[in-house]
């Protein structure tokens, strides 16, 4: 394993720097830029304040306006710099503002009110990181059920999605019965067929067996994934035959075959499809918020719609929300990532 | 009791027909080696012996039962795999106990089995170790042990020698034969390799084309070969043919030479037919032999020697001699072919003798 230093120190040839290193190490920036760039601007954003955020042109860093305990007064006061009369700048901090009159007063001396144009007056910022962007929403806006709904969709649904695709997969590839190529075209035509065509059959369904208004509705229909299915079934048929054959001369059911032979040497495409289908769980978001009207079912993401509004959107909730609902995912590719790299080149999914 | 019969066994894959009518009895304890050409259909009939392949027709009679529908799970087999087949995520000792454990025998039975298999074939301080840790002589005992450790009726090998180099081939084949000699068990076992097939089996079956030439014990095929292409695939090097022509007075013309049979030939006068002589069946005879050879290839080997020599029509010629010989390249010799192991095959390949 190469350590992150060593990675960054990599070159064509050991001692100098070639054309070709500068090429590669500009183009891998600007990939770099181009990805992160979006999840970083979110994460800056989200602790900016509303005021903030509405600013045109917008500023990179969350900035705070800065404010001073003044003797006389029970909160603090905001900081400006203001043009004097007399051409020199000066630190205020303002008490009040009537129509285009600021009031404001030295911190130093606190009884004297100056009143200036409040075009003359510019506000002193800092670097500032709003935590109740984070703070309100969690506290009042129940966040805390829609993360657990996630994770609990999340979780087990990709326990049944793995265990139902695994399970297929092993009858369209290892074993034998009737109408075996029937079944892997049927199973793969249903790729074909998009979610929002099936949308309204679907909650008809789950609405007819009284699941709708439960996690158990998210869950259940999209268990079985043709994707996985196949993915998985590509991964065993590369397992030697020999092998599936030495375990029937040794006695094994085909249940055997399937829990103690096929699924530990299926791991890395079972790690590749754990991977997907937490991507598509914690994602989705068509599905449930067609069959989840209740808040105490809201999964994540139909909880961050929830501060998009008709006329107004509150954009600093909603992007502290959409970061809170990144970590999760992010610390599954982290821990994953090795799996990923090498189930991808093994099961030949790009 | 037959441990094994086959009765009339057929295979094919869509069209296209592997086996033909194979009818084979096996007796208990036997070392049967299935022998023949790539292609021939060896591997197939010891698949369909396994259950691994359903026959298309005829039957297997399994120590008086008939399992020819029985899936292979049921049959009670053993079978050693060419690439081993070891499960890579388990342990030896894992690997060893799987057949066990799927027959659920209690716990203190396995480990005893384990333990006295393990020891039988050296494989103790391995245990614990994964298949990818061993070397290729240890997966094959590793394999040999899964197969005896449960006792089967019938041991079966599928090329179990081929993955390994020369040197430990030869090891291991002396192994199989101790281990056969051993614990007595019925085998039977599918090679390429007449060597392997001469020096374990009680019996050769030799294939080719998806049908048996011949059966009979190693010196039986090589003695009174049935066939031209038995006479050829036993032995090596290779038995020397020529094709002759009967003359009168049982007297055959070959290369340019005629020479006295030595008995009466049963086939027509004009007739042609192939002769079929061993390389340690010709004698170097100086001036007066059978034949004459231009020496093209001389290989000392300094126990023996083999000379390849080319007759006056161009017909190869390969020749054993005991010892060293000063012989050169170019030198012309004569040969004297030894009467009792000629064998001569009529123009359809059978043996006229």
């Amino acid at each position: 394993m190469i350590s992150p230093l060593n990675l960054l120190r990599q070159r064509r040839t050991p001692d100098r720097i070639g054309l070709s290193d500068v090429l590669a190490y500009v183009y891998l920036a600007f990939g770099v830029a181009l990805m992160f760039g979006p999840v970083v601007w979110l994460v800056l954003s989200s602790f900016k304040t509303p005021r903030n955020l509405d600013e045109f042109p917008p500023t990179l860093l969350p900035l705070a306006q800065q404010s001073l305990a003044v003797k006389g007064y029970d909160r603090k006061l905001p900081l400006y710099s203001v043009v004097m009369p007399d051409g020199t700048r000066r630190t205020l901090a303002q008490v009040r503002r009537i129509g285009v009159i600021a009031q404001l007063v030295d911190p130093a001396a606190p009884q004297t009110l100056i009143k200036v144009n409040m075009d003359k007056r510019t506000p002193l910022r800092q670097f500032g990181l709003d935590w109740h962007n984070y703070a309100h929403p969690l506290r009042h806006f129940n966040f805390g059920r829609y993360l657990w709904n996630s994770v609990f969709v999340t979780v087990v649904a990709t326990l049944v999605t793995l265990l139902i695709n695994s399970m297929a997969a092993y009858a369209l590839s290892i074993h034998e019965f009737r109408g075996k190529s029937f079944f892997l075209v049927a199973v793969i035509a249903t790729l074909m067929v998009p979610i929002t065509i099936i949308l309204v059959p679907v909650f008809v369904v789950i609405n007819e067996i009284g699941l709708d208004n439960s996690l158990w509705a998210v869950i259940l229909p999209g268990a079985a994934t043709p994707t996985g299915v196949f993915l998985l079934r590509q991964y065993m048929l590369t397992l030697p035959r020999e092998l599936i054959e030495a375990a029937r001369m040794d006695k094994a059911s085909e249940w055997q075959i399937y829990a103690r032979i096929v699924m530990p040497l299926a791991l890395p495409a079972l790690a590749v499809l754990t991977i997907f289908s937490v991507m598509w769980r914690w994602n989705e978001f068509l599905w449930p918020l067609v069959v989840l009207s209740k808040s105490a079912t809201y999964t994540l993401q139909i909880g961050l719609n929830a501060f998009q509004g008709d006329l107004q959107t509150q954009w600093n909730y909603l992007l502290a929300m959409t970061v809170v609902a990144l970590i999760p995912i992010a610390l599954v590719f982290v821990f994953l990532q090795r799996f990923i790299t090498s189930g991808i080149a093994n099961t030949g999914m790009k | 009791m037959a441990a094994l019969e086959l009765h009339h066994i057929a295979k094919a894959y869509g069209q296209i027909a592997v086996l033909h009518n194979i009818s084979l009895a096996v007796s208990d304890g036997e070392f049967v080696v299935l022998v023949g050409p790539s292609g021939c259909g060896k591997s197939t009939l010891l698949r369909v012996i396994a259950g691994l392949e359903r026959a298309n027709g005829g039957s297997i009679i399994l120590e008086g039962r008939d399992v020819t529908h029985l899936a292979a799970a049921e049959r009670g087999l053993a079978m050693v795999f060419q690439s081993y087949a070891l499960y890579p995520h388990m342990s030896v000792r894992q690997n060893i106990a799987f057949a066990l454990e799927n027959m659920r025998l209690p716990k203190a039975e396995i480990a005893r089995r384990v333990q006295s298999a393990s020891e039988m074939l050296q494989l103790a301080p391995y245990l614990e170790r994964r298949p990818g840790a061993l070397s290729g002589g240890q997966r094959q005992r590793v394999a040999i042990g899964r197969a005896i450790v449960r006792d089967p009726k019938i041991f079966l090998f599928d090329e179990p020698l081929s993955n390994l180099d020369a040197e430990l081939r030869v090891a291991t084949r002396k192994e199989l034969a101790a281990l056969h000699a051993r614990i007595g068990g019925t085998m039977i076992y599918v090679t390429h390799d007449q060597v392997e097939a001469m020096t374990l089996a009680d019996r050769i079956v030799v294939l080719r084309g998806g049908r048996i030439e011949q059966i009979g014990t190693p010196l039986e095929l090589y003695n009174k070969p049935c066939n031209e292409f038995v006479a050829g695939f036993i032995g090596s090097p290779r038995m020397n043919f020529m094709s002759v022509t009967v003359a009168e007075a049982g007297h055959l013309k070959a290369g340019g030479a005629s020479f006295a049979f030595g008995g009466a030939v049963r086939l027509a006068p004009g007739s042609q037919a192939t002769l079929g002589i061993r390389p340690e069946h010709i004698e170097v005879a100086g001036e007066n032999g059978d034949l004459d050879v231009q020496v093209t290839l001389i290989e000392q080997l300094g126990g023996e020697t083999f000379l390849y020599g080319t007759l006056k029509d161009g017909k190869e010629l390969t020749v054993r001699c005991g010892g060293q010989s000063h012989f050169r390249r170019g030198d012309k010799i004569g040969l004297v072919l030894q009467r009792d192991h000629i064998h001569l095959f009529a123009a359809d390949g059978l043996v006229v003798t």
